[in-house]
């Protein structure tokens, strides 16, 4: 076994296992704490296929950005962080076999695509740069690049218009 | 590949030490508990009410701001990355990307959503 094979092989026994308590720790701050674990995981996983910017992305916006925002909204919402109630609802047996059968035909379809042993070519090392310079070139993405900008800045003002508005009538 | 390995180094240290010192205060240190050592520990004040409290509104809306320039980091990170290599109108680019997102920051102040009320 190579190390690649023994970190991904430990990364994705802690990242199953935290997904496992998101979905059974009866307490809601602690699920959030869980679903971060889970998320650092899936950052090792693009790290180790190489895909350094989409492992930087998921650490800053999911882990630093979105996991705290849900944070938030636990603690603005819930008085009582405590789940009384079963872990598991009526429907768990069913939801159990889809997602089994789910799971199952994932399996199946990996093992049907003829998938090459290795990649077909290496990642450049200035991968980051060369998205940079797309990014901005005429040629590349520089319409979507700034219309993300515009995209950022209607959810801006339309998040504090939303939430300030009514906050302060 | 093998940049990733200070990360993993960084990692390793960052949770070595501090379980080395707790670990370390746990086995050296001597215990003698008694009401007061045991209770609650808030900056030397006496605890008033629950742990669990429900926070303000406000902190959501710091959140929402600081998501939307979270995301514009990760437009911004390989324009960065890439800055030496691009010509000057492609740093206006990145310039009139960060005024777009400097006019909702200007928004949000004169709306008054950064003030603590």
């Amino acid at each position: 076994m190579t190390v690649m094979q023994i970190v991904f092989l430990i990364t994705a026994v802690v990242t199953l296992f935290a997904a496992f308590r998101v979905v059974t720790t009866p307490n809601m701050v602690h699920a959030a704490l869980w679903l971060i674990v889970t998320l650092f995981g899936a950052a090792v996983f693009y790290a180790l296929l190489q895909a350094n910017f989409l492992a930087v992305a998921q650490v800053v916006v999911y882990i630093g950005a979105i996991a705290i925002l849900m944070m938030f909204v636990i603690m603005l919402t819930r008085r009582e962080m405590r789940d009384r109630g079963p872990q598991t609802g009526k429907q768990w047996p069913w939801a159990a076999v889809i997602a089994a059968a789910f799971f199952g035909g994932l399996v199946w379809l990996g093992q049907q695509a003829a998938l090459p042993a290795a990649p077909k070519a290496d990642v450049p090392k200035d991968s980051i740069a060369q998205l940079g310079q797309a990014l901005v070139s005429p040629n590349g993405f520089v319409i979507p690049f700034e219309v993300a900008s515009v995209l950022l800045l209607a959810a801006l003002i339309g998040a504090v218009y939303l939430a300030w508005t009514r906050h302060q009538s | 590949m093998n940049t990733w390995i200070y990360i993993a180094i960084f990692i390793f240290l960052s949770l070595f030490f501090p379980t080395l010192l707790a670990v370390a205060g746990w086995f050296l240190g001597p215990r003698r508990p008694n009401p007061i050592k045991e209770d609650t520990y808030e900056c030397g004040l006496e605890t008033v009410g629950e742990t669990w409290v429900q926070f303000k509104i406000q902190y959501y809306l710091f959140a929402l701001v600081f998501l939307v320039f979270d995301v514009e980091l990760v437009f911004l990170y390989p324009w960065a990355v890439a800055y030496h290599k691009l010509p000057l109108y492609a740093v206006g680019e990145g310039v009139l990307f960060i005024a777009l997102l400097a006019a909702a920051l200007i928004y949000a102040w004169r709306k008054g959503a950064l003030e603590w009320s």
